[in-house]
């Protein structure tokens, strides 16, 4: 007889730190170029900035020895990473602004929100002991989703910028209560589908070879698909409506591992996508500056001249980039945020940009990994619609930057200026990490 | 600085990124190749089992009789193999010495099979006088050979199938 066990986990806290080193090395670099190339190189400052770094680097590390001494080791090193690059671009551009005659602090404020959110994630770790006590806040979860997604509609409270109304004004700032509204939903879905997904599984007519789902099950879809319909609508954000509905969509699929599902799901996205351009012409522009982008009428017009700079800025970086400090991603409107992919682009080349995708690769692979090693179905469905809710953000960005869907108004994770984004994203890294630290964790019946 | 060393420093800033990348998977490695299958039989066990019972009984050296080392006897003729040749446990052997086998979903048979098709004690396979016979223990969904139902205990020769749910067993020497 054979038998299959798995490989023993070791906690792997010893390669963490030594990945962690080498995230700390790549955002001191990148930093210490920015400020050469802006003649801003200061030695005391640059040690300064390494020592804070290391700290807050080492102070990750020792929460997670502490509270979650099982959570995956590679998870924090990929996103600090990132966010390390995202901070020296976003300080790279506030020089650039700078010499334009544009005083900006992009730089410390995003510093701020990086230090703030990964004090969230620590939070996390240490307030959510045990992931399965979300179960018990599914419908709460479920309506504060929605209160989140449809406060920006509320008149006065909401506000409208660059067409897209994802924003509300909260004691003189701007928050997008969209990206707080991820988490919230992932947590309704993977406590609605654990319960409900029995039902959702029943075959009914067979079409085509394939079975799919009885019509009378589809309520949930027909709802969901109905929010994302009415927020592409009437809050001008392609982004936001097809997060949504991708992260249902995934999380269905996993609950009942019945594609006909996601064929019946992008079927019905796609035609009221569709309709949605034909019917409402503040949609269908956006449609047009994707489609004829590169007409001379569409350009000059200005509805795809962001786009179209981006994408001229990604060219001349080519395969190795200018280097950090020596492009002029300030070209492109909005370069710290919506278009910091274009800008390290640039400024890093397809090389620098491939290391980036990958290592997105790598923080959803581990969610997934998660996924699989979790036993408990609603730590399963969690850790597939956060991971899932990160890849798909990711895709949105960088494939309307890239031009292969229309653009849309949602941050890179982890790399573009913004509050809401950085806030979120640690909470959904807390997250992750307390569920691999479960997942990893021996039984305690064997310990 | 010179042009020279800032060239370096841009390229290096590429390499130390691809460093991250490819030291993050290196860490991973062990776990994207998730499992590790161990034949049993061979294992620390069974061995240990063998040598307690060479104490006992002068048994003949494994080489001479040619017998498999796990074999729970290695001095009954009839001795073979169960082969299970489909369903989940697809390609599991249980060597056959003197001991019925019990089958079911239970943790207490020697074959536990994980199918919803199957009883929790489904069928036994035990030896008599120098056959092996079929029973069924009343199952839910029954035990078939060949085509047959099994209701009596029926003699299992070599090469026979039996199946239960979604896996079929077969006698191999």
């Amino acid at each position: 007889m054979a038998t299959v066990t798995d490989v023993k986990v070791r906690t792997g806290r010893r390669g963490e730190l030594g990945l962690l080193g080498l995230a700390v090395a790549i955002a001191v670099l990148a930093r210490g170029l920015v400020d050469y190339h802006a003649a801003y190189l200061e030695i005391d400052q640059m040690l300064i900035y390494a020592g804070a770094c290391t700290a807050v680097a080492l102070g990750i590390h020792l929460a997670i020895r502490r509270w979650a001494p099982y959570a995956d080791p590679v998870l924090v090193p990929a996103v600090l990473g990132l966010n390390g690059i995202g901070l020296a671009m976003i300080r790279r551009i506030d020089f650039a602004y700078a010499a334009r005659g544009r005083e900006t602090d992009f730089g410390q404020i995003q510093t701020m929100w990086t230090l703030i959110g990964i004090g969230l994630a620590i939070a996390v770790l240490v307030i959510v002991r045990d992931y399965r006590v979300l179960r018990r806040f599914t419908y709460t979860a479920g309506v504060l989703g929605l209160i989140g997604l449809l406060l920006p509609l509320v008149p006065g409270l909401g506000l409208q910028i660059n067409g897209a109304r994802i924003w509300i004004s909260v004691f003189g700032r701007s928050l997008q209560p969209g990206e707080f509204a991820k988490i919230a939903f992932v947590i309704f879905f993977a406590g609605y589908l654990v319960s409900n997904r029995d039902t959702l599984a029943l075959a009914g007519p067979k079409v085509l070879g394939m079975r799919f789902p009885r019509p009378r099950d589809m309520g949930p879809l027909a709802l969901v698909w109905a929010a994302a319909m009415l927020v592409q609508i009437y809050e001008r954000d392609l982004g936001t409506s097809l997060l949504l509905f991708g992260i249902f969509l995934s999380m269905l699929y996993v609950a009942t591992e019945r594609i006909s599902w996601v064929i019946v799901g992008m079927g019905m996205f796609a035609v009221g996508a569709v309709a949605a351009g034909a019917l409402f012409s503040h949609v269908g522009s956006r449609y047009t500056a994707w489609l004829h982008a590169l007409d001379a009428s569409v350009y000059s017009s200005g509805a795809s001249e962001q786009l179209v700079r981006g994408l001229f800025g990604m060219a001349s970086g080519g395969l190795f980039g200018t280097g950090l400090g020596e492009g002029r991603p300030d070209l492109v409107p909005y370069a710290e945020s919506d278009f910091i992919f274009a800008s390290l682009g640039e400024e890093l080349g397809l090389t620098g940009l491939m290391a980036i995708l990958t290592l997105y690769v790598i923080i959803v692979q581990r969610a997934m990994r998660t996924a699989i090693g979790v036993r408990h179905g609603f730590g399963k469905l969690l850790a597939t619609g956060l991971g899932f809710a990160m890849a798909l953000q990711t895709f949105i960005v960088v494939g309307g930057v890239t031009r292969v869907i229309p653009l849309t108004g949602l941050t890179t994770p982890f790399l573009a200026y913004g509050g809401s984004s950085m806030l979120a994203n640690w909470i959904v890294v807390g997250l992750l990490l307390r569920i691999s630290d479960q997942a990893r964790r021996p039984d305690e019946v064997a310990a | 600085m010179s042009q020279l060393s800032i060239t370096l420093l841009r390229m290096g800033f590429l390499v130390l990124l691809w460093a991250l990348v490819l030291s993050a998977i290196a860490v991973l490695r062990a776990d994207l190749y998730g499992t590790r299958v161990t034949a049993r039989g061979r294992g620390r066990e069974s061995r240990k089992r063998d040598d307690a019972r060479a104490e006992k009984t002068a048994s003949p050296s494994r080489a001479a009789t040619g017998v498999r080392a796990g074999a729970i006897s290695t001095k009954d003729p009839s001795a073979g193999h169960l082969a299970v040749t489909g369903g989940p446990l697809k390609g599991t052997t249980i060597p056959l010495g003197t001991a019925p086998v019990l089958v079911g979903r239970a943790s207490t048979c020697t074959l536990v099979i994980d199918d919803d098709y199957c009883s929790a004690r489904h069928c036994r396979i035990y030896p008599e006088g120098d056959r092996w016979m079929v029973e069924d223990l009343g199952s839910t969904n029954g035990t078939y050979l060949g085509n047959q139902k099994v209701t009596d205990p029926v003699p299992l020769r070599e090469g026979e199938v039996v199946r239960l749910g979604a896996t079929s067993l077969e006698l191999r020497r």
